[in-house]
């Protein structure tokens, strides 16, 4: 192989990493083992959170509320205060919208209106709850 | 250099090319994109005259009349082109004056949940009354467009809203976005004149607002290709795309990563983006979306004010993201449909051709203020070509 042709190789090589660097970074598919459970302990223990979506199936741009029930110990929590907050890991934005806790519903429900994603992809809701018991966060991962 | 004549079909298959077939996921995407997709246009609980038609019909009127401005020269129409998708092909609005924007087209503007490229109006109806009363376009007052109503339409006016106000011994030019001597006219009139002439300006956009529902996207060789999809046929006809168009769909929904927020029946995700589009040469800092924000919540006529008709139900508004870093020199993302024929291109039409656009997501340069979302895709000459002839397959 003439010097030439090697540098042209290496110049390729060296390109073809770039693209797929850049390809990697700008598509790679959510982590294989993304946890999408609905339910699951809060980050410190403190609650059991479960979340369902009124909009069911969840769809791209439809804007929709979310009933979050939270348990302490087997029992329903019926004095907490909701937040949420959350985003597209991947894109590095947060929600297109302010959702906001209209408070509790009964039986340690809470709704949450104003959600809407607005792409597709993977998405994080994070429930911020505080109650006489303490302050937590649940993270739960959404795919559109 | 014969050898390096291979370089370009190495890079071809680095951009993962297959023109001649979509993946399941690409042919879903397609169909999320077709205007078969497209909801029925959603209601404006806002405007209670939303689907009246009499009103859809004065509103044309009035969108076409020109006698609604300062000069008698400047109706809505005079920027929102019906012949050119109700788009002018200028960098800048001209009204009476210049102004800071790209006139955006209409096309299904009514399934938009915010207007003008900042967002900064939460309906249809509350956009249209803001260019009458600008000093650059249109230049109206509102004392002068009751009179004019009265004299030019006042039993049609009637039919739809009831009979005008007595609007005997008012100020020929009033206004509170008016010059000062009008500013002053208007403060010197009392509370209830001033509501009864709000109401009828208000009218004067509801009816504007029903006409501009009725302006829908067409369809286009798009649909037609994605409807054939859709039914697992091949494309017939015009419907049938080229292998470039094809190459430029799969970009579009892929490696270029268009259809983040390009999404939907109308290229749109609805949403504000900084997308570092740099500043327009000459015109002063513009902060996008962070600074619609403060008007659309002082804006009178906006879903939760007195003359709307939502009765509350105003979810915009009330869940409208209002702070962060995210809102800075943020802009509508804008639909893609007609996007080939109407340049130039950006919120002031920084950028002449869509090639320079392409150019501007490849580059990704840092936004003038604020984050860009933006993150720099390689494209080869043929992948641009493809983008574009892709995007020419959207033209009504």
């Amino acid at each position: 192989m003439s010097r030439s042709r090697l540098v042209i190789v290496a110049l390729i090589a060296v390109i073809a990493v770039v693209a797929a660097w850049y390809l990697m970074r700008m598509m790679a598919p959510p982590p294989s083992d993304l946890d999408l459970a609905r339910e699951k302990p809060s980050a410190a223990g403190l609650y059991h959170v479960a979340i369902e979506p009124e909009l069911q199936p969840l769809e791209q741009g439809r804007m929709h509320s979310w009933i979050v029930s939270v348990q302490a110990n087997g029992a329903p929590v019926t004095d907490a205060t909701l937040t949420v907050d959350g985003g597209m890991p991947q894109h590095g934005h947060g929600l297109p919208t302010q959702p906001q806790s209209t408070g509790h519903v009964g039986e340690g429900r809470y709704r949450i209106d104003g959600v809407r994603f607005n792409m597709g992809g993977w998405w994080v809701l994070k429930i911020g709850i505080a109650s006489p018991a303490g302050s937590d966060t649940a993270e739960f991962n959404i795919m559109l | 250099m014969r050898r390096l004549a291979w370089v370009p079909l190495i890079l071809a298959l680095l951009a993962g090319c297959n023109p001649s077939s979509l993946t399941d996921e690409e042919k879903r995407v397609v169909a999320s994109l077709s205007l078969a997709a497209l909801p029925p246009v959603p209601d404006d609980p806002s405007n209670r005259f939303a689907a009246s038609r009499a009103a859809a019909a004065f509103g044309a009127t009035l969108f076409f009349d020109t006698d609604l401005s300062a000069n008698g020269e400047v109706a809505c129409a005079t920027c929102h082109k019906v012949d050119r998708q109700f788009q002018d092909d200028l960098p800048l609005a001209k009204g009476i004056g210049t102004t800071d924007r790209r006139t955006m087209p209409l096309a299904g503007v009514a399934w938009s949940p915010w207007q003008f490229w900042d967002g900064r109006r939460d309906s249809l109806w509350s956009q249209a009354l803001t260019p009458l009363e600008d000093a650059r376009e249109h230049g109206a007052d509102r004392t002068m467009l009751a009179q004019l109503l009265a004299r030019k339409f006042g039993d049609r006016y009637a039919s739809i809203f009831g009979p005008l106000p007595d609007l005997s011994g008012l100020p020929e030019h009033a206004g509170p976005r008016s010059d000062a001597a009008g500013q002053a006219a208007w403060a010197a009139m009392d509370e209830g004149r001033r509501r009864e002439i709000d109401t009828v300006f208000v009218n004067l956009g509801k009816a504007i607002a029903a006409f501009e529902r009725s302006i829908v996207p067409t369809q286009t060789r798009f649909d037609r290709f994605a409807s054939a999809l859709a039914k697992d046929e091949e494309p017939q006809g015009d419907a049938a795309f080229s292998d470039l168009e094809v190459e430029g769909l799969k970009l579009f929904v892929g490696k270029g990563q268009c259809v983040n927020c390009h999404n939907g029946p109308r290229f749109t995700d609805d949403h504000f983006h900084n997308t570092g589009v740099p500043a327009a040469p000459g015109l002063p800092p513009d902060r996008g979306r962070a600074q619609a924000v403060a008007q659309f919540d002082a804006d009178p006529f906006n879903c939760l004010g007195p003359y709307s008709d939502a009765a509350g139900k105003c979810d915009e508004l009330k869940f409208a993201l209002r702070d962060g870093e995210e809102l800075v020199r943020a802009f509508k993302t804008p639909s893609l449909r007609g996007v080939a024929s109407r340049p130039p291109y950006m919120h002031s039409g920084q950028i002449p051709t869509l090639q320079g656009v392409i150019d501007h997501y490849s580059h990704a340069p840092a936004a003038p203020e604020g984050h860009s979302e933006v993150q720099a895709v390689i494209f080869t000459d043929r992948g641009r070509a493809a983008l574009i002839a892709f995007l020419k397959t959207l033209d009504p």
